[in-house]
């Protein structure tokens, strides 16, 4: 049988929303999701099984974590702009976007060190103490690790390499940075409000 | 787009862009999904014989009352890491090497989506499984069994590092197993064919779809029981602690609700590998496709909801048991599904009985029995009394030999010769089949009687006169006879590359597109891209259909790494896909990871802290791009 | 051998309403089963060595697809299973509420603490005295359903006897309640059927069915304290036991002995066997286990005791005595 070739012509590897790297990503963060669904199964099931009151020591403060839940979804809506700026060729619009965006990051892991400091329990203490600080430990976590991606992405934007129609690397890490900020929210309510619920 | 034909494609080219580089980088960096796929082959493989060695110890031990060849320690270690083994390290990956291999040459793409992705995937299990059998060299393999139920596995009852290696090697073999899957739906949906459309894909991929899918969704639970364990282990928390507002049933719940989707994640694929072979050997297609394909994603759906079965005796409301009893027993219809399927494929064929479907009847066999076995134990007050003991230990075995080792050893007596370009020995073949199956059969049908007299599991030794020696008896001999099969494939596997005669392309006479290329294949899988217009490309003109397949004439795609990227459902060319070349960022990465299981292993936070910082790097330094494409050559030039 | 004081723990040939009912669907499904079993099988069979139309032109060719292969899907893999399925569940559901609660009110509450690897035997009463504790043995009124409430001292365990009820866990942390009814005299076989550590296969323990009379009078014996010593041999025995470190592990009431880490003893010569169903209960047996416990037992909380020459056998004369 003899091969015979014929020329094709199709773009090549354009990045859009029908990349590999998109379905990549989004599956990654269903099971990133789904590690968070047991976590807070996990939380409901112990809460549902408490003999004493739930939590042990009373509901957790609003005072650092509400102004640090706003932080965090200003924090998406300044990725959005950033990403938005792009997708217009708008390069310094990306960079600063993703500059403030970082920044409101950090300083969401850092006030949220400063409630961990100010907590009366810690992980050993009780079942409660152990979920509170794994899960939102496990949300820090991911902030940091948006926040390395972050600084990544933006290293390539100071770099030049975004253009209007190829920036898949950043929109994937916007799509993450999304996530974590859903994820905050859902632990919010969870935590932080559903025991004020009666 | 212009066509104009060439009298030859030139695969000089397309080899030498394909093939992986020579000497020892080649070696740690490739990312040939065919080099992978064979890799996890013989690493899970390598497990099933470690893991086959466990299991002769422990049938030894029980061959008779009081036989004290093991201490107890050393007899549940060796329990436990045969199931671990078994169920992590061979019954999943052995079937990840299967795809691998056969995926993109029976889609007609050139790799999976994610090559390097893929060397990951292999890279973190080889790990894995070594980080886990390094506890053996300490005395300390995990012990608690491969469920490990706390407290028993919570520092109090079990202070040494047993649990620990327990723990952090499962998390680590969950990345493997995530990445992997991911790699599959992502190629399964982006990389057919041209024309490949979803009625039009071998079986195979819907069962690693199926089972991959749910590996995205179930493994995260297990991930999330082990982060419990060692934090409770190593830091004192109170997860599954009664004392302090923790619950030793949240361990159950959650290993559950990974653990019963994975018994379907290892059979899945396995289904498709039968559901794809059958056809061959009954000379005819798949009778009811369709409802083979949906039974497997029914099966995958349903099995997140099942998981409490595993709890039926724990003291739950009879409200909660009564639905999972329900949902258990529902399950067995798709199974039910594709039984008949396989069996009307028989009825309307015209069977050819070599050896790989001399497996495959066995399969059908032991799945049958595997699955009223199951349907048993899904009467709750029935599985009061067969739970924990040895009917069970009947039950999973029939389950996890019958549904996945069958079709693995079938797949490899009808792949190896395409993997390999040399046949097997029908002779030997027939000879592996007898010895397996009455051995499986000689060691555990009788499992269900003395777990019926009472026998419980778990147990290293039991007491004479309670009417369970002479049934341990024959189930020792049924298992050095399924060992006696297995050792005697080996000698033929070694045989086989020896002087083993040449297979040829297509030695089966199958109609998948695997079978269209060389065997073994060339390193670029097809020379043009193929354009598909059936389940069964080769059998067409035979068949009388309408449209034909055409393998020979089609784009070359050789201005670099290239195949396409397809649409979904229908599959049509939308784009083509750069893949990457040689790396060896993958096992650079697996390496870093496990130096920081390592670190936190032992406690050593510094070392733990050191193998995440490097991770970190590898992940920046695999990310960067190492060339850019040229709208990004020309913006960086345009630039101040 | 201890066995066969209570023959094969089979889950057949009950002894127990709880047990019987349960039989009777396990026999149901066993012969579903085969039945399945034997009928694809046939089917199987029937479809790889049916005689078939030759086909001359290609013997070894593909066949062309006919018609027909959907209805033996369609029946042999959905609408069959799914009534076989349905009307088992519907059989299962009867069964399951029917074993629910015991056809009469229980007649003794008994509290069972697992313990790695033995079972603590509790019978409750209101009145302290009346408070009967014992070790790996339960006592129960032939014909008379009983209250179990099951407790876990460290690990998972479960309660299991085969002939007269299926299993229940015990966790810690959460109390599970059974009920269980033996309606022959005997002695049964119970075993713990939940993986707990290095001898999980001997916390065993038996369950003795007897006439409501010798019930009580059972129950009775078991209520008294340890009757003094009336010789110097025992008497001996009994200052042994003080002096060795026993009583910080064991309780025999009566005597200053009141350790809460092990089996009561006040009554340990009345029980069939020792160390959980381990070993029959005989004064050479009683001794060995003494001086060779983790010999015997590996792992387990009862160390080998190196007694001086000649208190073992007084030791042993006064553990006798304690009926």
């Amino acid at each position: 049988m003899a091969i015979v070739a014929r020329p094709y012509d199709l773009p090549i590897s354009p990045q859009d929303r029908r990349a590999p790297g998109r379905l990549g990503m989004m599956l990654l963060i269903a099971t990133e999701a789904s590690f968070f669904v047991y976590l807070l199964f996990s939380y409901f099931y112990l809460a549902s099984m408490a003999r004493g009151s739930w939590p042990p020591d009373g509901n957790p403060a609003l005072r650092l974590s509400l102004p640090n839940t706003i932080i965090l979804i200003v924090s998406s809506g300044t990725m959005w702009w950033a990403e938005a700026g792009i997708k217009k060729g708008q390069q310094m619009r990306l960079r600063i976007g993703l500059l403030v965006t970082l920044v409101l990051g950090m300083l969401f892991l850092a006030l949220q060190g400063l409630e961990y400091s100010n907590q009366k329990f810690t992980p050993a203490t009780h079942a409660y103490g152990s979920l509170f600080f794994t899960i939102t430990g496990f949300h820090g976590a991911h902030v940091a690790a948006g926040l390395l991606m972050n600084i990544f992405v933006q290293a390539r934007a100071w770099a030049g390499h975004f253009t209007a129609t190829r920036h898949l690397a950043l929109s994937n890490v916007a799509l993450y940075w999304h996530f974590v900020d859903v994820v905050w929210i859902v632990v919010f309510l969870s935590l932080y409000i559903s025991p004020r619920l009666g | 787009m212009a066509i104009t034909t060439a009298p030859t494609a030139p695969v000089e080219k397309l080899e030498r862009l394909w093939e992986t580089a020579p000497g020892l980088y080649g070696v740690l960096a490739t990312v040939d999904h065919k080099t992978i796929g064979k890799r996890y082959i013989v690493t899970a493989l390598v497990f099933f014989l470690l893991g086959g060695i466990e299991a002769a110890f422990m049938r030894t031990q029980l061959i008779h009352s009081n036989v004290h060849l093991l201490g107890a320690e050393e007899y549940d270690q060796i329990f436990t890491m045969h199931g671990v083994t078994m169920l992590f390290l061979f019954a999943s990956p052995i079937l990840s090497g299967f795809s691998n291999y056969l995926w993109p040459l029976m889609i007609g793409a050139r790799d999976m989506a994610f090559p390097r992705v893929n060397a990951l995937s292999y890279w973190t299990f080889l790990l894995s499984g070594v980080f886990l059998y390094t506890s053996f060299l300490i005395g300390q393999a995990p012990d608690g069994g491969w469920f490990a139920y706390v407290p028993m596995t919570g520092r109090t009852y079990s202070p040494g590092l047993n649990l620990d290696f327990y723990a952090l090697g499962l998390i680590f073999i969950t990345i493997s197993t995530t990445v992997g899957a991911v790699n599959f739906v992502v190629t399964f949906f982006k990389m057919r064919a041209p024309g490949m459309s979803l009625n039009r894909v071998p079986i195979i991929m819907w069962g690693t779809l199926s089972a991959s899918v749910a590996i995205v969704f179930a493994l995260p639970a297990l991930s999330v029981a082990c982060v419990m364990l060692y934090f409770d282990r190593r830091f004192g928390m109170h997860f599954f602690d009664a004392a302090e507002g923790g619950h030793p049933l949240l361990w159950q719940h959650l290993f559950w609700m990974f653990g019963h989707p994975w018994v379907y994640i290892i059979v899945l694929p396995a289904i498709g590998l039968a559901s794809d072979m059958i056809p061959t050997f009954a000379r005819r297609p798949l009778a009811g496709y369709t409802f083979v394909a949906l039974s497997t994603i029914t099966t995958a759906i349903l099995g997140f909801g099942v998981w409490v079965h595993h709890m039926f005796a724990t003291g739950l409301p009879m409200l909660a048991t009564t639905f999972f009893s329900a949902a258990s027993m529902m399950i067995a219809i798709p199974s039910g599904v594709s039984i008949f399927a396989w069996i009307a494929t028989i009825w309307h064929g015209k069977p050819v009985f070599r050896t790989p479907f001399l497996f495959l009847i066995g399969f059908i066999v032991l799945f049958v029995i595997g699955g009223v076995s199951g349907m048993m134990t899904a009467a709750v007050p029935f599985d009061w009394q067969l739970t924990d003991n040895y009917f069970i230990v009947a039950h999973i075995h029939y389950v996890l030999i019958g549904i996945n080792v069958f079709p693995v050893f079938a797949a490899l007596y009808y792949w190896l010769p395409k993997m390999t370009g040399r046949m097997l020995s029908e002779r030997y073949g027939r000879w592996v089949f007898w010895l397996m199956f009455i051995g499986a059969n000689l060691a555990f049908f009788p499992m269900h009687i003395s777990g019926m007299l009472g026998m419980p599991r778990r147990v290293y030794t039991y007491q004479p006169g309670l009417g369970w020696d002479t049934i341990n008896l024959i189930t020792s001999i049924g298992a050095y006879v399924f060992a006696l099969g297995v050792l005697l494939f080996l000698v033929d596997f070694f045989r086989s590359l020896a002087v083993g005669p040449e297979a040829g392309d297509n030695p089966w006479d199958a109609p998948t597109l695997e079978w269209s290329v060389s065997s073994p294949p060339p390193p670029y899988n097809f020379a043009v891209i193929p354009t598909v217009r059936s389940r069964h490309p080769l059998w067409e003109g035979r068949l009388g259909e309408e449209y034909h397949t055409i393998v020979g004439t089609g784009p070359i795609l050789d201005r670099g790494r290239e195949t396409f990227g397809t649409s979904a459902l229908d599959s049509d060319a939308y784009e083509i896909l750069q893949m990457p070349e040689d790396s060896l960022w993958p096992l650079i990465l697996a390496a870093m990871m496990t130096v920081m299981f390592y670190g936190l292993l032992f406690g050593v936070w510094w070392l733990a802290v050191l193998g995440l910082v490097l991770m970190i790097f590898s992940l920046a330094g695999w990310c960067w791009p190492r060339s850019l494409h040229a709208d990004e050559m020309e913006l960086l030039s345009g630039e101040e | 051998m201890i066995a066969m004081q209570s023959g094969s723990p089979s889950m057949f040939g009950t002894a127990g309403p709880a047990a019987h009912e349960i039989a009777v669907l396990g026999w149901v499904l066993t012969i579903i089963s085969l039945a399945v079993l034997l009928v694809v099988s046939l089917i199987l069979l029937a479809a790889l060595f049916r005689q078939r139309a030759a086909r001359a032109e290609q013997p070894d060719g593909v066949v062309i697809r006919p018609n027909g292969s959907i209805t033996l899907i369609v029946w042999g893999g959905i609408v069959i299973p799914a009534i076989i399925l349905v009307c088992a569940l519907l059989f299962i559901l009867f069964v399951q509420s029917a074993v629910a609660t015991p056809p009469t009110p229980p007649v003794a509450t008994i509290r069972i603490v697992g313990h790695r690897w033995w079972w603590q035997v509790i019978y409750t009463a209101n009145a302290p005295d009346q408070q009967v504790v014992t070790a790996n043995e339960i006592h129960v009124p032939v014909g008379q359903p009983v209250r179990l409430e099951l407790a876990s001292a460290d690990v998972i365990h479960s309660f299991w006897v085969p002939k007269l009820a299926g299993k229940t866990d015990v966790i810690p942390g959460q109390q599970n309640t059974m009920w269980m009814q033996a309606d022959k005299p005997g002695v049964y076989w119970g075993e713990c059927a939940e993986y707990c550590g290095l001898q999980h296969t001997h916390m065993n323990l038996l369950v003795v069915a007897q006439s409501p009379a010798d019930f009580r009078h059972w129950l009775d014996q078991q209520r008294q304290p340890a009757a003094p010593p009336t010789d110097p041999v025992t008497a001996t025995g009994e200052r042994v036991f003080a002096r060795s470190a026993c009583a910080a592990c064991h309780t025999v009431g009566g005597t200053t002995a009141m350790g809460q880490i092990g089996p009561d003893l006040t009554h340990v010569a009345s029980r069939r066997t020792l160390a959980a169903g381990t070993l029959p209960n005989t004064p050479g047996n009683l001794a060995g286990w003494i001086a060779n416990a983790q010999g015997i037992k590996p792992g387990n909380d009862m160390p080998t005791m190196t007694l001086p020459p000649g208190d073992l056998q007084v030791l042993v004369a006064w553990l006798e005595t304690l009926q």
